[in-house]
């Protein structure tokens, strides 16, 4: 079947790429473009790992389409730091140990500032079930939540 | 744990002293900022020029015979670069080895890694493809002809034992009884291990109570699917990049496998995505290497969620009978266990672990336990995390509570009455050391979270824990660099970044260095001698024993340094707070040097300065964990919710306070997990149904509350800092505290594994029937 040309701004730059066109969006931006920070843990979208923004939505990019990405935005985990400056959620990461094996934690970033965009001030349990579909096994969660409220905190400003 | 313990083995005396930096929470850690970024590389982001892409052929039936297998269409087709079956592989003869906390057998490793006669689950792999796409890889696998034979097959532990059930190995005679069968049966291994008379202590009793226990197998739920990548050059070695516990142990069943010198095997571990004890063993990692052997290309092979689930390691389903016999005082007279395990397609489950742990919290006279070692149409059992022992604390913590209960005892204080302590006779064999059991009960008998009231159709329970701490080959280097910094360089495999950031304070602390001046990282196979894996809460355990023994060589190697500049002798020169220092007054005014200065001599003095240790870390301290629960039942649906949690253990030290709640955090929550939810379902086909995370549900965040943990510290004597292994007990108790805590709620007693909505609902249902005969 012939590659399909598409064109996207990812990350803030505007990038083109030729997909198969039954190629997933994850396998486009691991194998196509070596975005590899974007994880794959299931490939059925049960896990999260995978999660990146499209035109701003929140997606397990192992269900969408590379081909589906023509046109649109697309924000990973590469393009969540400023440069060196990292995102207020990365460095609460760090210093609530909201990490350990580390494989989720792109997912579970990229899920985080999703919700702060829609949500600045999330109690406990809205985190909570926002992050539902990212699954952790190291932390049990607890220092995630923690660490997504202090970011909030920090973002708020106060 | 395979091994007897050797006199020859190292440890280091535990010396209290003033910490500086051991036992604080640094911000910074050498693996964060690349977790978080996205940079951090894991074996699946691993690229080589060249590359094909390998997929494994897997059985799609429980039992059954391969009559022929016929590769020739798939190799035929174009992109296809290589076809192997169990003809690639040499046969290999019965041989053991220690394979993190289990054992493994070469000639039952070789036919898991690729069926040979026979296949033995659902999943098991026939052959494997290396293709230039993963597309004509999957393509080529419909290709593939297997002409099977299909038996009957038996997955339940307690079905597989009996006399009718249908037969896995035709040359297994069960180890273990005298005399020896003359039949083949599943049950590999029936073992025994007795202190005292049970006899005897059952007649002291005032009450006995015996119950009957069944848990269903789980996974350790790791979120990054087994990946490998390898590349076989010309001149007969191989490379490979694989998501392990251990590499070096790779490297060696790689080489024993394909009949390598091990000198020709490289093997890196990469970041690693969770493990949990489910990646010990090899799986793609041989397939790889003969695949790029034969194609002549690098090779990468990443397994799909289902590929994990039905073909690599879950733990045990088991049956578990408990006897406990009491005085009236709460004393216990006697302890007995019948313990059946399911090792799964080849001999070798956690039985022996599951042995060693059932009753060792206790202070017991009389003991006896029995276990058997099964097989049966599942992917061979892989350790997970403290394997075995969540099943019988199940048990064993199940009926202590009924026995309080009916004794009208409290629940720690009948804990505390028959405490494990040091100088406790096991019964299969030591007796313990120092051990922080009592403090660990005491403390959580204080603990405020017990006089939280509670509501109707609420209930607490409580339930301990004891896991053991693996010492083993472990080896470091470290490496006083130029600018007067130094790095560590050791043989595990660092899951979480906790002991890079733990080795790195030791450094510190032992050299008086800052903490920032150590980086840590861990080697690939050629960097240092052989490192047994990250297993049995070892990692930081015994790595500290080999960060310690390595700075103290360096401090050596620094004062030698300045004794050479001073012209006097090296035991005139100690070392403190970062500097070479005289030792006294009497032996000469000299400038102390620091370690930038020491460098800077160093070649004229000697060479460059570093560090060693290739020890044989003599086994750890125990630990112990008691955890509280509160859970609320809903009497319509059956489920299950945890209000609230509260975990107490013993870490010996806490090098690193907060990755060690961290560590409880997890383990509480996976036993959470497994206790409510987790379980492998088969149709009646011995087809695994829920192989993925949609129908195997692993906890989400949603699914539990804020944990709150105290760190207890009665240091191990036989370690440095007195540091004890912590990653293992916290999963032991989920069970039994849960089960305990619906006992309280809602008066019923939960004995078969997941306590899910279905089944509570059905034994509330059975309450209220008996309640309304009454």
């Amino acid at each position: 079947m012939a590659r399909q040309y598409v064109t996207a701004n990812i990350n803030g730059e505007e990038i083109d790429f030729l997909c198969d066109p039954s190629q997933t969006l994850l396998d486009v931006l691991r194998d196509e473009l070596q975005l590899t920070g974007t994880k794959e843990g299931c490939g059925t979208g049960d896990c999260g790992a995978c999660s990146v923004t499209l035109d701003g939505v929140l997606v397990c990019s192992c269900l969408v389409l590379g081909a589906e990405a023509e046109g649109k935005t697309v924000e990973t985990i590469e393009g969540m730091a400023d440069g060196d400056e990292l995102h207020p959620l990365q460095r609460k990461f760090i210093d609530h140990i909201a990490l350990q094996c580390g494989i989720c934690t792109p997912g579970l970033l990229v899920a985080s500032r999703s919700l702060l965009e829609h949500n600045p001030n999330p109690s406990e349990t809205e985190v909570r079930y926002w992050l539902a579909g990212n699954l952790c096994r190291c932390t049990g969660y607890q220092n995630i939540v923690t660490a997504v409220i202090d970011a909030a905190k920090e973002m708020r400003g106060n | 744990m395979g091994r007897a313990p050797s006199p020859w083995a190292t440890s280091i005396k535990y010396e209290e002293k003033d910490l500086k930096i051991v036992g604080g929470n640094p911000s910074e850690r050498a693996d964060a900022a690349d977790k978080v970024t996205g940079k951090a590389r894991y074996t699946a982001d691993y690229n080589l020029p060249g590359q094909l892409i390998g997929k494994v052929l897997r059985s799609p039936h429980a039992h059954a015979n391969i009559r022929s297998i016929d590769t020739s269409a798939a190799e035929a087709l174009t992109g296809v670069k290589a076809v192997v079956t169990c003809a690639d592989f040499p046969d290999m003869a019965v041989e053991h080895a220690a394979s993190g906390e289990l054992m493994v057998n070469f000639r039952d490793v070789t036919r898991n890694v690729m069926a040979r006669e026979k296949v033995y689950y659902d999943g098991h792999p026939v052959a494997a493809v290396a293709a230039t796409s993963e597309a004509i890889a999957l393509r080529a696998l419909k290709l593939i002809k297997v002409d099977y034979e299909v038996l009957p097959h038996v997955i339940d532990v307690v079905e597989a034992m009996k006399p009718d059930a249908p037969v896995l190995h035709d040359d297994q005679f069960t180890k273990g009884v005298e005399p020896a069968p003359d039949k083949p049966s599943n049950i590999a291994l029936r073992m025994e291990s007795k202190l005292g008379d049970v006899e005897e202590g059952f007649n002291q009793a005032d009450l006995i109570i015996e119950r009957e226990f069944n848990t269903k197998p789980s996974h350790q739920g790791y979120i990054e699917p087994q990946a490998s990548v390898a590349t076989y050059t010309d001149g007969g070695q191989a490379e490979i990049w694989t998501s392990t516990q251990g590499h070096f142990v790779m490297r060696a069943q790689v080489a024993k496998l394909l009949q390598m010198d091990v000198s020709k095997v490289k093997v890196t571990a990469p970041e690693l995505g969770g493990g949990f004890g489910g990646k010990n063993n090899v799986y793609l990692e041989p397939l790889a290497v003969i695949l790029s052997r034969k194609s002549s290309r690098p090779v990468k092979m990443i397994m799909t969620r289902g590929e994990v689930f039905r073909a690599t390691g879950p733990t045990s389903g088991t049956n578990v009978e408990i006897k406990i016999g009491a005085t009236k005082d709460g004393k216990i007279t006697a302890a007995q266990a019948v313990m059946k395990y399911q090792a799964g397609a080849f001999a070798g489950s956690s039985l022996p672990l599951a042995a060693i742990t059932v009753f060792t919290r206790y202070d017991l006279e009389n003991v006896l336990v029995t276990g058997y070692d099964v097989t049966s149409n599942r992917p061979k059992v892989a350790a997970y995390r403290a394997p075995g022992a969540p099943m019988v604390a199940f048990g064993v913590e199940s009926v202590i509570d009924e026995i309080a209960r009916a004794l009208e005892i409290d629940p720690i204080e009948i804990r505390l009455l028959n405490a494990a302590k040091e100088g406790t006779q096991t019964h299969f064999g030591p007796q313990l050391g120092r051990v922080g059991y009592i403090e660990t009960l005491e403390a959580t008998r204080d603990h405020p979270n017990l006089n939280i009231p509670l509501s109707p159709n609420q209930g607490r329970g409580i339930a301990t824990g004891f896991w053991f701490t693996l010492g083993a080959e472990t080896s470091a280097t470290l490496n006083i660099n130029e600018d007067g910094t130094a790095s560590l360089i050791f043989g595990t495999v660092d899951v979480t970044g906790g002991s890079r950031a733990a080795f790195a304070m030791i450094v510190a602390e032992e050299l008086g260095i800052p903490y920032e001046n150590v980086r840590t990282m861990s080697g690939d196979t050629s960097a240092l001698g052989f490192n047994f894996m990250t297993a049995g809460s070892r990692g930081t355990a015994a790595g500290t024993t080999a960060a310690v023994k390595a700075s103290r060589d360096a401090i050596t190697r620094m004062c030698e340094v300045a004794a050479r500049k001073w012209e006097i002798d090296v035991d005139q020169v100690e070392w403190q707070d970062g500097h070479a220092r005289p030792a006294g007054a009497n032996v000469g005014n000299f400038e102390p040097m620091s370690v930038a200065q020491i460098v800077k001599e160093a070649v004229w003095f000697g060479g460059t300065i570093a560090g060693h240790a290739e020890i044989n870390v003599a086994n750890g301290g125990p630990g112990f964990g008691a955890h509280v629960v509160d859970v609320e039942v809903d009497r319509q649906t059956g489920l299950v919710k945890v209000l609230r949690y509260t975990i107490i253990q013993d870490a010996g030290k806490a090098v690193f306070p907060d990755f060690v709640k961290g560590q409880f955090h997890g383990g509480a929550v996976q036993g959470i997990g497994m206790a409510l939810n987790e379980e492998y379902i088969y149709d009646s086909n011995g087809v695994m149904e829920n192989p993925g995370f949609l129908d195997y549900r692993i906890p989400v965040a949603s699914d539990v509350p804020m944990i709150d943990t105290e760190i207890v510290e009665v240091p191990h004597p036989g370690n440095p800092y007195g540091v004890r292994g912590v990653g293992e007990v916290p999963i032991i108790p989920p069970l039994a505290a849960i089960s305990n805590a619906i006992h309280d709620a809602v008066g019923i007693r939960m004995r078969d594994h997941p306590m899910s909505p279905p089944k509570v609902l059905k034994e509330l249902d059975d309450a209220e029937q008996a309640e309304a005969a009454e």
